[in-house]
C-alpha cells in the first residue's frame, strides 16, 4: 500500500513547483522531516521529547555559520550541522532517557531551554537579529542553489533521504524493539533488552534528523533565527505529528503541510490576529475527536469501509 | 517506468529554466506593507502604517501608469524569520514592487538582505538602525522617518550639555538598541560625558525591576531607555514604582506618540525626545492628523506619518519616471525632494537616508495639557543637516 502511494506522492512532489511557490514547498518539506524526526522518538518508541527545537535550531546555527564564514560547498555544512545537532542529541539523550513519562519531557524542555539562553547570549547567533544572509553557496561546487526550483528539488532528495531512513529504522529488527519498547517497557526489559541503549539510539537519530531539517531550513530562508530554538518551536512540531497523525509514517508530512499552509495563508489575511487562537482551536479540536490524526483517521476509515 | 521518470525529470528541468527568470517590472504598482499587527510595536507601525499607505494611495488617486494600485499586508510578528519568508515570497512570487512599514531593526534587516538582492525598494518608516545607510546599504533602501542618529544628536546631546555627565543605558536586546546604545555612548564622550554601565534587556520584556535596580545602584545622572514601544511604557512604570524617577533622570531615547500618551504624565513630565513629526506642530499637519485620527482612532506616530510621506514621494517617483522598474524609480525619487506635511526641508540623500528638520520636545504635565492628545510642547527644531549622520563614501549610490 505504501508503495502505491509513495508512487502518487513522487511525482506530486517533483511537479509541485511548477504550481506552487517553491520556497513555501521547501518550508513544508523541512518541517515534514522535522516533524518526521519527532515522530520517531514519539510514535515509535514513545518518548514525548519537548525539547527538539535545540536541535532544529542547531543544525541551522552551525551550517549558516559555516557557510558565512568557512566557504565549505552547503552538503558539507549540512552535514557538519547534521552531526553537531547528533552529538547534541547524544549528550541530551544519554541525561534524558534516565527518566520516563512527564519527567523525560521534563528534562528534554529544561535542556533545550539551556540551549536557547546560550544561542540569546553567543555573539555568533547575532541574537534577536538571528543570523542574516547566509549564502546557498554552489551543491559540490557545481550546482548553483540560488535559483529556488533547484533548491527545491535539493531539499527534496533531503527529505527523501530522511523519510527512507526513517522507514527502513522503522521496519529494521531495531524499530521493532523500539515498539515493543513503546508498547511495555518492563517486558521488554525482562527479554533481555537494555532498553535505555535502544531509546537513547532513537533519540540521536532523531535529533540528528530534526538538525538536518534546521541545517536544510537554515539554506532555504538564508537566515537562522531564534524562533527555531524557542520552545514554541518545540511545541508546534508536537502540533504537526498530533495533527497528521502520531505512529503513522505519512501523518507527520501531511500534519506539517497542514500546519506550516495555515500559518502561511493566516498571516497574510483578516485573520492575522488570530492565527495563534485558530490554531489553538485546531488542536484542541484534534485532540478531542479525533485523536488518531488526520492519517489515523483515513487509514481507519480505509479499514472500515474497503 | 524509469523512462517515463526520466521523461518528467527532463520536462521538469526544462520547466524550472524556463520559470526561473527574475520578474520583471509589469507596469502595475503593488505595494506591501510589512508591520507588527499584534505586538511590542502594533501601536506604533502596525494597524496605523497600513492605514497610512492606503491614505497615501488614495490622495495619490489610487492609480498609476494606467492600472490600479495595490496593496497587500501582512504581519512580521517581529521575527526576522517570519518577516524574511514573506517578503521573498512577495517579491519572488506575488510581484510585489515596493516593500513598506518594516518596523524593528532586526526584522528590517532580514526583509532588506532578500530586497536588495532582488532589486525591490524598501520604504523603511519605522525601524531605527543606521545600519541600512551605513554598513548594510543598498541603492534600494529608502530610509524615512528618523534613525537612531537623529535620536541621539537630539536627546542626548541636549541632556550632556544640560550637565547631565555619567550615563547608565536599559537597552533592547537587538540591532536597534545596541545601534541606539553605541551612538550614544560616541554622542555622549564627545560632549564630555561618560557612560557608567548599561544592561540589555530582550524585546517584549514585561517586568523590569531587575533591570532598574542595577540602574538605581549605578549612580548615574541619567538612566537612558535605549528601547521602544511598550519595552519604554513598562521600562518606565517600573523604574517610578522603585523610586527611581526621584533620584534620577529617565530618558526615553525613542518614544513614539502612543507610548507617551500611555505614561503617566505624573513621571513622565518634563522628559524630553527627539521625534521626526508631531501631530500639532501647524495647520498642515493637524490637518492630516485630523484625517487619519477620524480613520485609526488615534493620532498618527511619526512612523504613521514617515509611512504616507515615503509612499507618496514613491508613487510620484514612479509617475514621473513612467515605470516601475526600480533603478529610474529611485533616481527619481532621489531626484526631486518630498514636500508634504511631514517632510519638511527635506531630501532624499544618493545613501537612501531622507533627511527632513527633527524636533526635540518636552512631554507636558497634567496640569498644562488642553486635551488627551496634547501631550508635547516643542523645544527645538533640530535642522535636517544637523540631525543625521553624514554620508559615507561606499554608500554613495549618485552614480
Amino acid at each position: 500500500m505504501n508503495k502505491k502511494l509513495l508512487l502518487i506522492l513522487l511525482p506530486l512532489a517533483l511537479l509541485a513547483p511548477l504550481v506552487l511557490y517553491p520556497v513555501f514547498l521547501a518550508k513544508v518539506l523541512c518541517f515534514a522531516l522535522f516533524a518526521c524526526a519527532f515522530n520517531l522518538l514519539l510514535g515509535f518508541a514513545g518518548l514525548l521529547s519537548f525539547g527538539h527545537a535545540a536541535f532544529l535550531g542547531t543544525g541551522g546555527y552551525v551550517t549558516g555559520w559555516l557557510m558565512i564564514n568557512s566557504g565549505l560547498t552547503p552538503e558539507l555544512a549540512i552535514i557538519a550541522g547534521t552531526i553537531a545537532g547528533g552529538l547534541l542529541g547524544a549528550v541530551y539523550g544519554a541525561l534524558a532517557v534516565k527518566r520516563e513519562g512527564i519527567y523525560f519531557a521534563m528534562v528534554t524542555l529544561a535542556l533545550a531551554q539551556l540551549t536557547f539562553f546560550l544561542y540569546v547570549q553567543a555573539p555568533f547567533t547575532h541574537g534577536e537579529d538571528g543570523m542574516q544572509g547566509i549564502p546557498r553557496g554552489a551543491l559540490f561546487g557545481l550546482i548553483d542553489l540560488s535559483d529556488n526550483m533547484v533548491m527545491y528539488y535539493f531539499v527534496l532528495a533531503i527529505f527523501c533521504f530522511g523519510f527512507w531512513l526513517i522507514n527502513r529504522t522503522v521496519h529494521s529488527p531495531f524499530g521493532q524493539v523500539l515498539k515493543a519498547i513503546r508498547e511495555n517497557e518492563s517486558r521488554a526489559i525482562s527479554l533481555g533488552y537494555d532498553v535505555n541503549r535502544y531509546k537513547w539510539l532513537a533519540f540521536v537519530i532523531s535529533a540528528a534528523l530534526a538538525s538536518l531539517a534546521g541545517a536544510t531550513k537554515s539554506l532555504v530562508f538564508e537566515l537562522a533565527s531564534l524562533t527555531d530554538v524557542h520552545w514554541h518551536m518545540s511545541g508546534e512540531v508536537i502540533l504537526m505529528t498530533l495533527v497528521g497523525g502520531v505512529g503513522t509514517l505519512f501523518g507527520p508530512l501531511v500534519g506539517a503541510g497542514f500546519v506550516v499552509t495555515m500559518q502561511n495563508y493566516l498571516s497574510g489575511g483578516e485573520l492575522g490576529n488570530y492565527i495563534h487562537i485558530i490554531m489553538g482551536a485546531v488542536f484542541v479540536i484534534c485532540v478531542l475527536s479525533f485523536r488518531s490524526g488526520i492519517v489515523g483517521q483515513l487509514a481507519k476509515f480505509k479499514r472500515d469501509n474497503f | 517506468m524509469k523512462t517515463l521518470q526520466q521523461r518528467l525529470l527532463t520536462t521538469l528541468i526544462a520547466g524550472a529554466l524556463a520559470t526561473s527568470a527574475v520578474a520583471a517590472p509589469d507596469g502595475k504598482v503593488k505595494i506591501g506593507v510589512l508591520a507588527d499587527m499584534g505586538g511590542t510595536y502594533a501601536d506604533l507601525c502596525g494597524p496605523g502604517c497600513v492605514t497610512a499607505t492606503q491614505m497615501a494611495i488614495e490622495d495619490f488617486g489610487g492609480q498609476v501608469l494606467g492600472s490600479p494600485i495595490e496593496l497587500v499586508t501582512a504581519d512580521s510578528q517581529l521575527k526576522p524569520d517570519v518577516a524574511s519568508a514573506i517578503a521573498r515570497q512577495w517579491v519572488e512570487s506575488d510581484n510585489v514592487d515596493t516593500i513598506g512599514g518594516l518596523v524593528s531593526s532586526a526584522v528590517t534587516g532580514a526583509v532588506t538582505q532578500v530586497t536588495n538582492t532582488s532589486k525591490n525598494i524598501t520604504l523603511i518608516t519605522g525601524s531605527a538602525s543606521n545600519s541600512f545607510t551605513t554598513k548594510a546599504c543598498s541603492p534600494y533602501i529608502a530610509h524615512w522617518t528618523y534613525n537612531v542618529v537623529a535620536l541621539a544628536n537630539g536627546t542626548v546631546k541636549s541632556l550632556v550639555k544640560s550637565g547631565k555627565k555619567k550615563w547608565f543605558f536599559i537597552t533592547a536586546d537587538y540591532a536597534f538598541g545596541h545601534a541606539l546604545e553605541n551612538v550614544s555612548t560616541g554622542v555622549i564622550k564627545e560632549n564630555g560625558g561618560e557612560v557608567v554601565g548599561s544592561v540589555r534587556a530582550p524585546l517584549g520584556t514585561t517586568d523590569f525591576s531587575s533591570y532598574v535596580l542595577q540602574a538605581q545602584s549605578s549612580g548615574a545622572d541619567v538612566v537612558a531607555l535605549a528601547n521602544a514601544g511598550n519595552d519604554t511604557v513598562n521600562a518606565l512604570n517600573a523604574a517610578a514604582e522603585f523610586g527611581l524617577t526621584q533620584s534620577m533622570d529617565v530618558a526615553g531615547l525613542l518614544v513614539f506618540t502612543p507610548n507617551a500618551q500611555a505614561m503617566d504624565p505624573a513621571t513622565a513630565a518634563g522628559m524630553r525626545l527627539t521625534t521626526g513629526f508631531y501631530w500639532d506642530m501647524d495647520e498642515k499637519t493637524r490637518a492630516w492628523s485630523k484625517r487619519f485620527e477620524e480613520r485609526h482612532g488615534a493620532i498618527p506616530s511619526m512612523a504613521h506619518a514617515g509611512a504616507y510621506s515615503a509612499t507618496l514621494h514613491y508613487l510620484n517617483a514612479v509617475k514621473a519616471a513612467g515605470t516601475d522598474e526600480p533603478d529610474a524609480v529611485m533616481k527619481q525619487m532621489k531626484a526631486t525632494k518630498p514636500e508634504d506635511f511631514f517632510a519638511r526641508n527635506a531630501q532624499l540623500r544618493a545613501d537612501g537616508r531622507m533627511v527632513h528638520d527633527m524636533l526635540l520636545v518636552e512631554i507636558k504635565p497634567a496640569a498644562e495639557r488642553k486635551n488627551k492628545n496634547d501631550i508635547y510642547k516643542i523645544i527645538e527644531v533640530i535642522p535636517a543637516d544637523e540631525a543625521y549622520n553624514p554620508m559615507i563614501a561606499e554608500c554613495n549610490f549618485s552614480s
